[in-house]
């Protein structure tokens, strides 16, 4: 068994400055939930398999429960309790609200971090890329359809 | 809190010489994007004493595009390759690409770490204490394959995409270790043992991958339970390229072996296109050897893997100039 290490993490989660100690063994998810008591990110299969961890670091979505915290050091790092202003809802978590995106809500935390990294890329997605970008993000509940309407739902509002 | 990790050190060089110095030491464990080796840390397959962090070498995530082909640093990320203009020159690369995992693990997962993904079966995938009530396997800690328990190697299916589509456009690998730099044919990268599936010696790394020229006209097909996430249950690249004896075909496999296999087609396409593509089908069918690693029956990948090989070589021939 190696010998574990700390190391001094300076990084930004929501637009906040964060700087604190970590071993090197820490996950991301784990170092959001339990130690800056984030939990909207879900730790859903705990593998990299359901995208449920999405997070966004430098802007990119990233599954957190397979990415090493102390590798983050100096990253800017968004997560869904990020995503509303002064109050107000942001236009993804309005639309999945409106049309029903979310059903045991487990999922959407991942799922409106992933398609917030995708409408930052790409405004104006059509269906085919809205799919692709949400393809490692799995909903239990039911099918896609209400999520992907959420998610077209949010791009026409940012466009008009 | 998530299942624990066994404690390691993380190491993140900023060189190439600081890498190899840092995988210099015992119990010293390369890692990139990390979708694959995290995963396994997790489940307690391996436990090294420290990790040494590649993403920080810049010039690993080079891609240089000349006469001689294209120059593929090992660390550059399978979603910034996807981009690359230059590589839609070779079809099968991009389509095998697109097709690992989701999006999101192709943010940060690597061309080197795809091509050094572990082998996977159903007996060695799981929990630690899923392994360990089963008497663990051959690969870790225990003395039995429970896919083949009359062998005496791993059976443990290579299971990434993209190394299939590099070798038939004949890609060469390059790795760097304590030894010097070294460069082969991809092909002969691999070893069909799942315990030892790379030519990988103790502190050496792929450090590149290169393509020749643009030949061939290629594609990837994989066949998998759901459209986006899964690993191959099997996967075919096949490239196609004009000779003055006809049309001649060059296939390799993944998913079924424990390393992608080459599977040589030695004619040409003659007169009669069906006897043709019947024989294909036929040769790749011989030629594969799926286990019972997966929940899906080996019998079914071998005769899926076939008829998605014949489909493709067939779309590829009609498609020929």
């Amino acid at each position: 068994m190696g010998q574990g290490m700390k190391r001094v993490v300076s990084l930004k989660i929501n637009g906040r400055e964060v700087e604190e100690v970590v071993p090197d063994n820490l996950l991301l998810v784990d170092f959001l939930r339990d130690r800056q008591g984030l939990t909207g990110t879900k730790t859903g299969c705990d593998g990299g398999e359901c995208g449920a961890c999405t997070v966004l670091v430098n802007g990119r979505a990233r599954l957190s429960c397979i990415t090493l915290a102390a590798s983050c050091d100096g990253s800017d790092i968004e997560t869904i309790e990020g995503q509303a202003a002064r109050g107000r809802l942001s236009a993804l978590q309005r639309a999945f609200h409106q049309h029903l995106g979310a059903q045991c809500g487990f999922c959407t935390p991942g799922m409106i971090m992933a398609s917030e990294a995708l409408l930052r890329q790409n405004p104006s997605p059509d269906e085919a890329a809205i799919r692709t970008a949400l393809g490692g993000n799995l909903c239990r509940c039911t099918g896609y359809v209400k999520i992907i309407k959420s998610v077209q739902a949010a791009a026409a509002e940012a466009r008009s | 809190m998530s299942e624990a990790m066994a404690p390691f050190r993380l190491i993140r060089p900023a060189s190439l010489d600081e890498a190899m110095a840092a995988l210099a030491v015992e119990g010293a464990q390369p890692c990139s994007g990390g979708t694959d080796l995290l995963v396994r840390l997790r489940k307690g397959l391996l436990e090294p004493a420290a990790l040494v962090d590649l993403t920080g070498i810049a010039a690993l995530r080079d891609v240089v595009c000349d006469e001689s082909g294209m120059w593929v640093g090992a660390g550059a990320t399978l979603a910034t390759l996807a981009r690359n203009p230059d590589l839609a020159a070779y079809p099968a690369v991009i389509q095998a690409i697109d097709s690992v995992a989701g999006p999101t693990h192709r943010e940060v997962a690597t061309l080197g770490g795809n091509l050094c993904q572990d082998p996977r079966c159903v007996y060695l995938n799981q929990s630690h204490w899923w392994r360990k009530s089963n008497q663990f396997c051959l690969k870790y800690r225990g003395d039995t394959c429970h896919v083949a328990p009359k062998g005496n190697r791993c059976r443990a299916a290579f299971s990434g995409d993209v190394a299939p589509a590099l070798m038939v456009h004949r890609a060469q690998i390059e790795l760097a270790g304590p030894a010097g730099a070294r460069q082969m044919p991809l092909a002969e990268f691999y070893n069909e043992d799942g315990a030892a599936h790379t030519a990988l010696q103790p502190g050496e790394i792929v450090v590149a991958v290169h393509l020749p020229p643009p030949g061939p006209v290629s594609e990837y097909g994989k066949v998998r339970v759901r459209g986006s996430v899964d690993y191959p249950l099997a996967g075919v690249a096949v490239a196609c390229e004009p000779t003055p004896d006809g049309l001649r075909f060059t296939l390799a496999v993944t998913g079924t072996n424990s390393k992608p296999l080459l599977v040589d087609i030695p004619d040409p396409l003659g007169e009669d296109a069906d006897a043709f593509f019947a024989a294909l089908v036929k040769t790749v069918q011989k030629a594969v050897s799926p286990q019972r690693t997966t929940t899906i029956a080996p019998h079914y990948r071998r005769l899926s893997v076939a008829a998605l090989a014949g489909r493709i070589a067939r779309r590829l021939a009609a498609d020929a100039p």
